[in-house]
């Protein structure tokens, strides 16, 4: 049903939402704790800079990624200077690319599972003997485990269908950056229509049942509210 | 008293205005953009008219035309996109032509990158090269035939080493930022205003590749009828065929 | 063994300057308004809060000073805050385990069995807080607090949040810790019931400051507090129980000033209890009276009458053979009786609160 480099794409296009969404998780952790407990003054600028993906159009972001990850670029000519070689049209460019593209659907939902736990908690564990490090890994971490389902699945699905970075960062290249996205458009582009059908009834079947499993096993978790 | 006479002058100089100040809206593949741009200020002099441009990968034209895009005339960069059209009956009788020959040229932002035989191809000492993509641009396929030719266009895409634009507009950026070593562009697009090309730079042979005929068309859907078949044939006249061969394409005559 | 504590806070509005020592044996109450500052205290007792400058050492172990803090986790307190804060992900006997856990072996005095039992949360064990109601919720919070063995348990006002029954619910609870466990506490209250019923030691905090620091009866007597000039102005006699009428539904009490008789007790012959009489609920007679419907006769000598703020109202402070009492009476009477120190009168209890 699906052409060899179509199945192709698709991979390239799993892997890369997985890959950039555990990273993204992973970094935004401490991000989002620090955002949702901190009463510092710089915390309304790093709010604004956060969100700042969402706003810029994604080529524009692409585009700049592509100078600053590219061979002459800030970040790119380091690496090509310590023999690492640059980053565009790369496959871990574009890990890059879609970190930023959906770093505000993982902070702010792990920013508000944080914050709606509250303090009260965390002081009683406190006096319970626990240590910072464990009250986070015992009483945070289970508390905001439906903002982690959220961050990870808002990011794994908003990659799948990232477009505008890609086409800019990524050069295409089959195997490493040709994703479904673009492979899509390609063939609407090329009007092999029954190919571009045939492809996206994949995606979208796809993340559909991803999306349906999450909140079916979600369900089965204790619904955790906040209780006195 | 006064207002009447300024009343009048008013009147007078409307009615003296060309009667058929006309706007053509042009569809133009990314490579002839920069070359139409400078026909546009001469065909407004001789004509009265107004050039409207819009300037995309011929691909995606083609299907914002068929979908319903107000567009009067199509100048595509293939023959086969504007012949299609005819045969789906959405051009103007008549009116298809052959605009000019596109040339393509391997070039490097960077001097010293391409030699004068392209032997570069061969080695090892580039990253990417990019071209545009040849499913959606007909410089696309000729860079294709081209590198086949040479017998390094399946190493060097397994390798990973080629990049595919989605027009040949984004081809050119990917090379002129320098994200891309070097690529196959369109020869208009890398002359410069004195008909010199920066960077490095290698015009392939004409019997490496199948010819790039760019063929324009009217559309049926033109709001002006008139004004687009007389842009056309304006179009294939001595004023503007000298500046279009002077930006680097070729012609058949 | 004590607690000597010294903090300063300023918030701008509100300034919090306190020294004091205290008892590290016994229920030790804090008694204010709110905004007093007594949750404040108790916080930087807790070393949940640090203030400006600190100071607490707690039987010889320095907690905060100068150069050192202690953080929260190292201190082998207890904490029960006014709404119990339990953990939603886990059960009651999640709860109940987390700090259990987390103490070492050799420091573990109290059993999780022990404290179910007391507490009487077994049919609660495997429900989840939000499964709760307030009354349990807080029991488990109590037992949770319990199980890390602490050598001091401080309470923000754990009934507040509670309704009278379960209020009444709960203090028995209370009364347990602190008898058959011997458990030393800090307790944060606003409520004059609870203080009296509970409490060793008062400690009365107003604006920011201690206004006193003593015995429970022996602060609720002075006559210079606020305290005493307050429509809830009370004393608190400690009384046993002498025996039981099955007739009238009464119980006859004995105490240094001599008998009372109050609602049959549950308790039997030979416990003691506690009983608070209103100042209100006093009234004075210079002959003992007779044909009365007031059950309660004492006779006492007094000891000094106070003008309140209110223009009608005075206080008279008396002596009924080592234990003190307060009349609340109008000045008018206090004039006409020619009441004065020395006087010997007769006191009259309409009705007392037996704290059971």
């Amino acid at each position: 049903m699906l052409l060899p480099q179509d199945l192709t794409a698709l991979w390239i296009t799993l892997k890369l939402a997985s890959i950039s969404t555990v990273i993204l998780i992973v970094l935004c952790v401490p991000l989002a704790w620090w955002l949702a407990h901190t009463r510092s003054r710089a915390k309304t600028l790093v709010e604004a800079m956060v969100t700042l993906p969402l706003v810029l159009p994604p080529t524009v972001i692409g585009f700049y990624l592509l100078l600053l990850l590219g061979p002459h670029g800030f970040v790119g000519g380091f690496l090509e200077r310590i023999g690492v070689g640059h980053l565009a049209f790369s496959f871990s460019g574009l890990v890059i690319g879609s970190m930023i593209y959906s770093l505000p659907f993982v902070v702010q939902p792990l920013q508000n599972a944080f914050a709606s736990t509250g303090t009260r908690v965390l002081e009683a564990a406190a006096t319970l003997r626990a240590r910072p490090v464990d009250r986070f890994l015992t009483v945070s971490l289970p508390l905001a485990r439906r903002g982690f389902l959220t961050a990870s699945v808002l990011s794994f699905a908003h990659t799948l269908g990232e477009f505008g970075v890609i086409i800019m960062l990524g050069g295409n290249i089959p195997g490493r950056t040709q994703v479904a996205s673009v492979a899509i458009y390609n063939h609407v582009e090329s009007m092999n229509f029954a190919a571009a059908h045939n492809l996206a009834l994949v995606l979208v079947v796809m993340s559909f049942s991803m999306l349906l499993a999450v909140y079916v096993i979600n369900r089965r978790f204790k619904v955790v509210g906040v209780a006195s | 008293m006064l207002k009447t006479r300024t009343f009048f002058a008013a009147v007078a100089l409307l009615v003296a205005l060309p009667a058929w100040a006309a706007e053509v809206k042009v569809a133009v593949a990314a490579n002839f953009y920069g070359t139409l741009q400078k026909l546009a200020p001469l065909y407004q002099e001789a004509s009265g008219n107004t050039l409207v441009l819009s300037s995309g990968s011929s691909g995606a034209l083609y299907t914002q035309i068929v979908n319903g895009a107000p567009f009067d005339v199509f100048l595509s960069a293939d023959a086969a996109r504007p012949e299609r059209l005819e045969e789906e009956g959405l051009t103007l009788k008549d009116t298809r032509f052959i605009y000019a020959y596109g040339v393509p040229v391997l070039w490097s932002v960077r001097e010293g990158v391409v030699d004068a035989e392209a032997q570069v191809l061969e080695s090892d000492d580039f990253r990417h090269v990019a071209i545009a993509d040849p499913k959606l641009a007909p410089y696309g396929v000729a860079a294709q035939e081209i590198m086949t030719v040479r017998g390094v266009f399946e190493s060097l895409d397994e390798a990973g080493k080629i990049v595919r634009g989605q027009s040949i507009g984004q081809t050119y950026s990917q090379i002129a930022s320098g994200a891309a070593d070097m690529g196959f562009v369109a020869l208009a697009q890398v002359t410069d205003e004195n008909g010199e090309i920066p960077g490095s730079h290698w015009i392939p042979p004409a019997d490496e590749y199948s010819p790039i005929a760019q063929a324009g068309v009217a559309l049926k859907r033109a709001d002006d009828a008139e004004a687009a078949e007389h842009f056309l044939e304006w179009l294939q006249g001595s004023e503007a065929r000298a500046v279009i061969k002077a930006a680097g394409y070729g012609f058949d005559d | 063994m004590t607690i000597a504590a010294r903090f300063y806070v300023d918030r701008g509005a509100f300034v919090l300057d306190v020294d004091v020592q205290l008892p590290s044996r016994g229920v030790t109450a804090l008694f204010g308004k709110s905004g007093s500052g007594k949750t404040t205290i108790l916080r930087c007792m807790a070393g949940l809060e640090q203030p400006d400058k600190g100071h607490v050492v707690f039987n010889g172990e320095v907690w905060q000073d100068a150069e050192r803090f202690v953080p929260p986790h190292q201190r082998r307190i207890g904490y029960v805050f006014q709404e119990a804060s339990l953990f939603p992900h886990l059960t009651a006997r999640g709860n109940l385990r987390y700090g259990w856990k987390r103490t070492p072996l050799a420091e573990r005095r109290i059993d999780e069995d022990e404290i179910v039992a007391l507490l009487d949360i077994e049919p609660l064990l495997g429900r989840y807080p939000d499964q709760l109601s307030g009354g349990e919720r807080q029991r488990v919070a109590l037992g949770r607090a319990m199980l890390t063995s602490p050598s001091l348990l401080l309470l923000d006002e754990p009934l507040s949040a509670l309704d009278r029954e379960r209020k009444r619910e709960i203090l028995p609870y209370l009364e347990r810790l602190r008898d058959e466990l011997a458990m030393p506490m800090l307790y944060v209250s606003h409520s004059h019931d609870e203080v009296i019923r509970l409490a060793d030691h008062l400690v009365l905090i107003e604006d920011g400051r201690v206004q006193a620091n003593g015995p429970l009866a022996e602060v609720l007597v002075r006559t210079d507090l606020s305290l005493s000039a307050d429509a809830e102005a009370s004393v608190m006699i400690e009384a046993e129980i002498v025996e039981h009428d099955e007739q009238w539904h009464l119980s006859r009490l004995v105490f240094s000033g001599g008998e009372l008789w109050v609602p049959r007790s549950e308790y039997a012959p030979g416990h003691s209890v506690r009983v608070r009489v209103h100042a209100r609920d006093v009234s004075l007679t210079l002959e003992k009276a007779s044909g009365t419907s007031i059950n309660n006769l004492i006779h006492a000598t007094v000891t000094s009458v106070v003008e309140l703020e209110a223009p009608t109202h005075a206080l008279v402070r008396l002596d009924a053979n080592g234990t003190s009492l307060l009349a609340r009476i109008t000045r008018r009477s206090s004039h006409l009786l020619g009441l004065e120190p020395g006087r010997t009168v007769w006191a009259q209890i309409k009705s007392m609160a037996l704290l059971d």
